[in-house]
């Protein structure tokens, strides 16, 4: 075979002397190859033979060798090249290829206006996606939130994943079917804080967000196997808002993102090359400027790394980001200083537990937040149903691994389940998995834009827990913030870093 | 003679036929090729261009249908919104009749229609038929103020999705009867949605190609809207076959 291409590529090169006899030699060939087979299947002198035309064959590989070097045009190199490796220049590199990270991607080969036009690296450093918050998620979008900001992102990204075919469909393949279970939220207040939903639901409305009220009678009548006592109110979203299968959400972006031209590329970003300006503030500190150069992909299960020249990187990596930052030493500087503040996302491990209930509410069940901060809602049609909840700050579990603490059900999260929905007394836990949320230690919402101190770098992280349903809408902006210099579509400009130096929380005002 | 030679000379045909194709490309070659060669010569050099061209079909495709479906602001303004809504299903082939009336607006399969509707203003309308048309999301926009609409078919529309479903909470107050039967992109996920509607009477879920298992699904719908009359034929499976299964699904869970 190997000498068959040789030989081959030989006669391609030669190719110009045979064009004129070419057709009739084709024919001859063909008629003879049929003739000599026989013979030789006929001859008794192998043995010998094999050994010539063993030695010839080596020499026409070695010949081919030569061959293929001389031809012009080939990319021979001295060195063996891993063709998984980055190229080695992009003009924007995304660090972290989970929905957010090819969100991103997406959007920006979207609005590119020449084909080709920005070269986008996707960097993931994990192919299975094994602790990536994305698959991990409890897949849920609602518009029930108190910051207009968000409300907006979810009802922009509602209107995304409503048209997504239009958006990420690719011809020739299967329409995107995010199998989106259409049930709303449904938020519980007690006394003391059903003035909050109160607001809040005047808010969402005034956005333009289908919310409506419900009094405790109401509730019971609507859903006769909730037990409602506490409640004062409940909203409840009638539009919207569901649940969906990320791991479709996320394969769609990174399908149709590639099939507009993003590389995609498995490595771990290990270290940054940057260079460091020396400022004055107007207050006349010193502060460092740093601009990234290069960024240093690290090839999985290997040495082998390759830097990425590129212009701008984007920090999508979730609830590993401030690893990111930490690389450029950002957080080490002195205390008040711009330098000194951290990135405030961290890792927080977050149970999630299916369990079976063949009594329990069935297709109508909503995705149910009591104040306790238990949620639940319905898994398939089988009388399944995952929960979960946020603990404490005092008793936030080691986040060294993913192994899920069975206790917690049972103290934390049935006692709560049991006396809300009555039927949930009998129930049997058949599986548990946890998740890293992208926690924002500072207030909790995504962090969207630029570093002060970081002239290239882009946020896109720290959504605790609201991160998958927002991705559409939060990629689009970023690729806004990228490519035309602003915010075009929604203005989230409060979602910036400032408000972490400054000292100015965006806290949702939450019932739970 | 064995292996270099055989490939030595398998090699002169394939060169042979490159040659042949370079011949082609500049076109000056005496004889023509046979005919399927050509073919698949045009295909390869035309190959994105095909893909550009069915992308554009589509995208206008779905451009007409938005149109179809477009606000009907101007109307609304000059004729109100009951006869704005008119105006837009009898543009779209559907029909329906106001309230309190007998009479049956509807367009023919030419799409012409009586324009007689347009004596009664302010009159709400009742019952809508939008079957085997290309109303969609959008142009459901159309008819939110119908706070009286109590029957609406939507039979056979292509365009009706689960995003569609979860908008008809719209007419929760009101809307007795819903026909969403041979409605190809329905799913479970949007008939959850109808939870919304109360006071539904009559649901036809004849035929939906997007349910997986009908059996079970309309058992769930049944106790979702208990005072529902719910009607689900054109489905082949044996419902109570797939029932007694579900029981024994039951049983086991429970156990
Ligand atoms: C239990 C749980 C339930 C949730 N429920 C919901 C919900 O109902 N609704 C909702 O909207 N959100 C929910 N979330 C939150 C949501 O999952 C996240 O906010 C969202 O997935 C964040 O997406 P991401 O792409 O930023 O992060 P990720 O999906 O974590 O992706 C980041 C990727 O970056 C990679 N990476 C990290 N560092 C590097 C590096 N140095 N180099 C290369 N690659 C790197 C990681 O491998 C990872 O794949 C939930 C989260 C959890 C844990």
């Amino acid at each position: 075979m190997s000498t068959w291409r040789g030989l081959h590529v030989k006669v391609r090169t030669a190719h110009g002397l045979l064009t004129a006899t070419s057709r009739r030699v084709t024919q001859r060939h063909t008629w003879m190859y049929g003739h000599l087979t026989l013979c030789q299947s006929l001859s008794t002198g192998r043995p010998l033979r094999d050994d010539f035309f063993k030695d010839l064959e080596a020499q026409m590989v070695a010949m081919r060798k030569k061959v293929s070097l001389a031809l012009p045009g080939s990319n021979w190199s001295p060195m063996e090249i891993n063709p998984l490796l980055p190229p080695e220049r992009a003009d924007i590199v995304i660090v972290g290829g989970g929905v957010m990270g090819w969100s991103i991607a997406y959007w920006l080969k979207q609005k590119e206006r020449v084909r080709g036009g920005v070269k986008v690296v996707v960097v993931e450093k994990d192919s299975t996606y094994s602790q990536a918050s994305t698959v991990l998620s409890a897949g849920g979008i609602r518009q029930q939130f108190s910051l207009p900001e968000n409300i907006c992102l979810s009802l922009a990204s509602a209107e995304f994943m409503r048209n997504i075919n239009e958006h990420l469909g690719v011809l020739n393949e299967d329409p995107v079917d995010l199998q989106f279970n259409h049930s709303g939220y449904l938020f519980l207040a007690s006394e003391e804080v059903a003035h909050i939903m109160q607001e809040n639901y005047n808010t969402q409305r005034s956005i333009g967000a289908e919310v409506c009220l419900l009094s405790a009678t109401q509730l019971k009548e609507k859903f006769p196997w909730m037990n409602t006592d506490g409640v004062a109110l409940a909203s409840y979203g009638l539009e919207n808002e569901g649940w969906f299968d990320p791991w479709t959400l996320l394969n769609a972006f990174k399908r149709k993102a590639i099939s507009l031209g993003a590389i995609q590329c498995y490595g771990e970003v290990t270290d940054f090359d940057y260079k460091t300006m020396v400022m004055t503030t107007a207050e006349g500190d010193d502060v460092d400027l740093r601009r990234i150069q290069s960024v240093k992909v690290q090839m999985s299960n290997s040495l082998e790394y390759q830097p990425v020249e590129c212009a701008i990187v984007v920090n999508a990596a979730g609830a590993f980001s401030a690893k990111l930052t930490e690389k450029l030493g950002i957080g080490f500087g002195p205390k008040h200083s711009i330098d000194g503040v951290p990135l405030p996302v961290e890792p927080r491990k977050r149970y999630v537990y299916v369990f079976n209930c063949p009594d329990g509410p069935g297709l109508d069940t909503p995705f149910l937040v009591d104040y306790s901060g238990v949620y639940f809602r319905r898994e398939g049609l089988g009388g399944n149903y995952i929960v979960g909840t946020s603990p404490v700050e005092a008793e936030e579990p080691d986040t060294s691994d993913l192994e899920v603490d069975h206790q917690f059900f049972e103290d934390k999260l049935w006692p709560h389940l049991a006396s809300r929905v009555p039927a949930f007394e009998k129930l049997k836990v058949t599986s548990a998995w946890a998740g890293f949320y992208d926690y924002n230690t500072f207030d909790q919402n995504g962090i969207i834009g630029t570093h002060p101190l970081i002239n290239n770098m882009y946020f896109a992280t720290g959504f605790s827990g609201h991160g998958l349903q927002h991705s559409p809408a939060v990629g689009r902006s970023v690729a806004e913030l990228i490519l035309d210099g602003q915010f075009m579509t929604l203005n989230l400009s409060r979602l910036g870093f400032k408000r972490i130096l400054s000292q100015e929380p965006m806290l949702e005002k939450n019932i739970v | 003679m064995s292996a270099p030679f055989v490939s030595l000379r398998r090699c002169c045909q394939r060169s042979a036929l490159l040659n042949i194709s370079r011949r082609l490309w500049s076109s000056d070659s005496a004889s023509p090729p046979p005919l399927h060669t050509r073919v698949l010569l045009y295909l390869t050099q035309r190959f994105y261009d095909v893909e550009m061209f069915l992308s554009w079909t589509s995208r206008l495709r779905r451009k007409g249908i938005q149109k179809k479906n477009a606000y009907y602001g101007f109307t609304q303004k000059y004729y109100g919104t009951d006869i704005a809504a008119a105006y837009y299903i009898l543009s779209l082939k559907g029909g329906f009749r106001y309230v309190g009336q007998s009479e049956w607006f509807s367009a023919d399969k030419r799409g012409t229609f009586n324009w007689g509707f347009l004596d009664h203003r302010e009159t709400p309308l009742e019952e809508v038929n939008m079957s085997y048309t290309v109303i969609n999301y959008r142009g459901l926009e159309n008819l939110v103020d119908q706070k009286s609409l109590r029957s609406l078919s939507l039979r056979g529309c292509p365009q009706v999705d689960d995003w569609f479903l979860s908008r008809l909470h719209l007419f929760q107050d009101s809307l007795q009867e819903l026909d969403i039967s041979h409605c190809p992109h329905i799913t479970i996920g949007g008939l959850a949605a109808l939870s919304n509607l109360r006071g539904l009477r009559r649901l036809d879920v004849s035929s939906l190609p997007g349910i997986s298992s009908p059996g079970l699904v309309i058992i769930l719908l049944e106790e979702m809207l208990p005072q529902c009359k719910i009607t689900a034929t054109g489905y082949n499976h044996n419902l109570r076959q797939e029932e007694g299964e579900m029981k024994e699904e039951h049983m086991q869970a429970q156990r």
